[in-house]
């Protein structure tokens, strides 16, 4: 340690203090000078951000920060098209509060660290009023503790486990709860399903929503779980539990099985000879979107069923409009899978909060955020509810060959986030 | 847990796991044959061999493509040109790095473990800017997927049996190279005693080049063939590193009936442990099983001598 140091804090936190005082001085200053005609076009920067994000009179900084490199890119790479088509259409309609948003995009490389890092960087030196972005478990919570020490606002596109409720999240993709039960009563009544075999990839999420999916079969659906597998991340080889799968003869397969695996587990599964497409079994997924039917190939997955809250295919106003200009940015060859769609719900929610709030200031986007409605979202209406999860509808998808879903079901009501699962832990 | 089935049922049941086992065998020996060339022989640690397979993944995809927009008619076929195509595709590639990085490194095993680990990284970013960070999806033609009815109640996945063929094609052209070929014994005489075999008349440097590049070029096929049992993207070469160099490394360094023996006995014992209780749980005994074999034999199960 050096003692030179010993007199520095105090030296700070009188720079602080002067330069704190210097910049409210001037901010009253502006404000009494600033003209009546303008303030009414867009409220003055002093007023709606008062913590020093980077607003200017004509910006608003905000960050993108998704895994462009490494592993995980594959999944992460529709949810950076997805915000960055949603800030560019914010900016067309003029922004929010009179400002244009720019967006400050940092790599974190599929590296849970590296998120932690840059995560770190966007809101203490670019001081940006919200981030969007995370996929994996992991990575968001490798971000949490800087979000919650700093103040800052994640919009969080992925479905996942549940179990969390940060002030500092939205979380824009279905938890455990919502997309579970909706699946599991919908091949329940419709395909009068009695015995499950479950398979899932060995980590959090697959477990977490397995455990739920097995209280809500043998509790309230009088169902029979008869197999409960888990592999590896990575796995490739499926054969043995695929002669187990038919040894147990189930009603339904309830696959989350994710990543490379993924194409392994449906290649193999057809080429074994349990074909999906006849009405010997139910293949029931919550872990495949449009996104992995592209290296899953969709010859060899159709006839399964997928459980989301979004599927391109999804016929009503809203989305038509929404696929139109995805493919018109990224070009006409993209998909849309159900985590694209709700990054694509971010920066719309944020704006809404924001406008709510007439203000940037993190606590006051926050104070404002729950009972925040769209009903332009692509996937139909959604409310973010008080644990600052979404409130939406269920969908069950049929696979089929061209590798788009056809949308067979939606749930009546809109479906209440539950992270916390009374009764399911 | 098998109360309710009937004898027939049951023999049904256990002769298609049987298989299961066998085609996860070929992969094994599929996956690690180059590796055994590039490891045993050279005793060069070559990370980025995932990496090798992977370009044969995508050359397959290529050619896929290729078939289908201009030889429509051959499409059927167009698997058996891809291997070809993979293998030298991965080949040339394979003697390019061993021209440019690898002749300097040799007798620094370390140094070639990081240099080729960095070259893996370069490899996976290199194939995302080509070909995107998603999954490719390879069209099979038909008569490779689905399955094979040997009776009523047995079925053999036909990508297996055609992963078991190749590797069985793969093995003996190696064996046959390694063994009964003049290059062959070149190959033996440089990892025995360099100086010696460079005394002789043998050209090391040609032998050592023409030795990676056939170790490349094995991972290429693999990689061909393993479009229709796994993923292809960027980084599906990764899944399949652990496996293979748990594989040579367990067979013996440097010998290629080691490496098969192996290759044998991991998957058996995986396939008949994933069938009794699951994957992860296998996953875990098997590796237990393999650190505890290597505790009593680090040099492996067969061993030859390696280049000092």
């Amino acid at each position: 340690m050096d003692h030179s140091n010993d007199s520095k804090p105090f030296k700070q936190t009188r720079r602080k203090f002067l330069s704190t005082t210097v910049t409210a001085i001037t901010a009253a200053v502006m404000m009494a000078s600033m003209p009546m005609t303008i303030q009414a076009a867009a409220p003055a920067t002093a007023e709606v951000n008062t913590t020093g994000l980077a607003v200017t009179d004509n910006t608003v900084k905000v960050g993108i920060l998704h895994s462009i490199t490494g592993t995980m890119a594959i999944s992460e790479e529709g949810s950076v098209q997805a915000e960055i088509l949603a800030i560019e259409q914010i900016n067309a309609m003029g922004g929010v509060l009179g400002r244009k948003i720019e967006y400050i995009q940092e790599d974190g490389a599929s590296d849970w660290p590296t998120f932690a890092d840059r995560s770190n960087k966007l809101l203490r030196q670019d001081k940006v009023a919200a981030v969007f972005g995370c996929w994996t478990s992991a990575s968001r919570k490798a971000v949490l503790p800087i979000f919650e020490r700093y103040n800052g606002m994640l919009y969080y596109p992925t479905f996942y486990e549940g179990l969390e409720q940060s002030p500092n999240v939205i979380y824009t993709g279905q938890e455990a709860t919502q997309q579970v039960l909706a699946g599991l009563d919908w091949v329940a009544e419709e395909k009068d399903a009695k015995t499950f075999y479950l398979i899932g990839s060995d980590y959090i999420w697959p477990r977490t929503s397995n455990k739920i999916a097995r209280t809500h079969i043998e509790q309230h659906l009088g169902g029979q779980v008869v197999g409960e597998d888990y592999f590896p991340l990575g796995h490739t080889s499926f054969n043995s539990v695929i002669n187990r799968i038919r040894l147990r003869k189930p009603d339904v397969i309830f696959a989350s099985v994710v990543g490379g695996s993924n194409v392994a587990f449906y290649r193999q599964l057809k080429a074994a000879g349990l074909d999906m497409t006849k009405e010997d079994f139910t293949l029931l997924t919550i872990s495949v979107t449009e996104d992995e039917v592209l290296g899953i190939g969709g010859e060899n997955i159709a006839g399964a069923y997928a459980s989301m809250k979004y599927f391109q295919s999804l016929p009503n106003e809203n989305n038509e409009a929404f696929v139109k200009a995805f493919k018109e940015r990224w070009g006409a060859d993209a998909v849309i899978g159900d985590v694209t769609q709700a990054a694509y719900l971010g920066p719309w929610l944020w704006k809404a909060a924001v406008e709510a709030a007439g203000s940037f200031d993190v606590d006051k986007v926050r104070a404002a955020s729950p009972d925040i409605e769209l009903t332009t979202a692509p996937e139909g209406y959604v409310r973010i509810h008080e644990n600052h999860h979404l409130w939406s509808k269920g969908r069950i998808g049929h696979a089929q060959r061209d590798g788009q879903f056809k949308v067979v079901h939606e749930t009546e009501e809109l479906m209440e986030p539950d992270p916390f699962p009374a009764g399911y832990q | 847990m098998f109360s309710d089935f009937s004898a027939a049922e049951l023999s049904a049941i256990f002769a298609m796991q049987g298989f299961a086992g066998l085609i996860l065998f070929a992969v094994f020996v599929l996956m690690a044959l180059g590796l055994a060339i590039i490891f045993g022989q050279m005793g060069v640690i070559n990370m980025a061999h995932g990496e090798f397979m992977i370009l044969g993944a995508y050359v397959t995809y290529m050619t896929s493509n290729l078939f289908a927009s201009h030889f429509p008619q051959l499409f059927g076929s167009y698997f058996l040109f891809a291997i070809v195509f993979a293998f030298f595709a991965a080949a040339l590639l394979g003697a390019l790095v061993e021209w440019s990085m690898i002749r300097f490194l040799y007798h620094r095993p370390l140094d070639t473990l990081l240099a080729t680990w960095g070259l893996s990284l370069i490899m996976q970013q290199t194939y995302r800017s080509i070909f995107g960070a998603r999954e490719v999806g390879v069209v099979i033609p038909d008569w490779l997927m689905g399955s094979y009815q040997l009776t009523d109640m047995i079925e053999v996945p036909i990508n297996g049996l055609f992963v078991m063929v190749l590797a069985v094609l793969a093995t003996l052209f190696v064996a046959a190279l390694m063994y009964r070929s003049r290059w062959g014994k070149q190959v033996r005489a440089v990892v025995q005693n360099r100086p010696m075999a460079g005394a002789v008349g043998i050209n090391t440097a040609r032998v050592d080049r023409l030795t990676f590049a056939l170790g490349c070029g094995i991972a290429g096929v693999a990689g061909s063939a393993f479009t229709m049992i796994g993923s292809t993207g960027p980084s599906s070469g990764q899944l399949y590193i652990v496996d293979t160099f748990l594989v040579v490394v367990f067979g013996g360094a440097g010998s290629l009936l080691g490496t098969v023996a192996s290759a044998f006995s991991i998957s058996q014992s995986q396939s008949i442990l994933e069938f009794f209780m699951g994957g992860s749980m296998a996953k875990v005994l098997t590796l237990l099983v393999v650190v505890i074999i290597l505790m009593f034999r680090p040099q492996g199960l067969f061993s030859l001598k390696v280049r000092r």
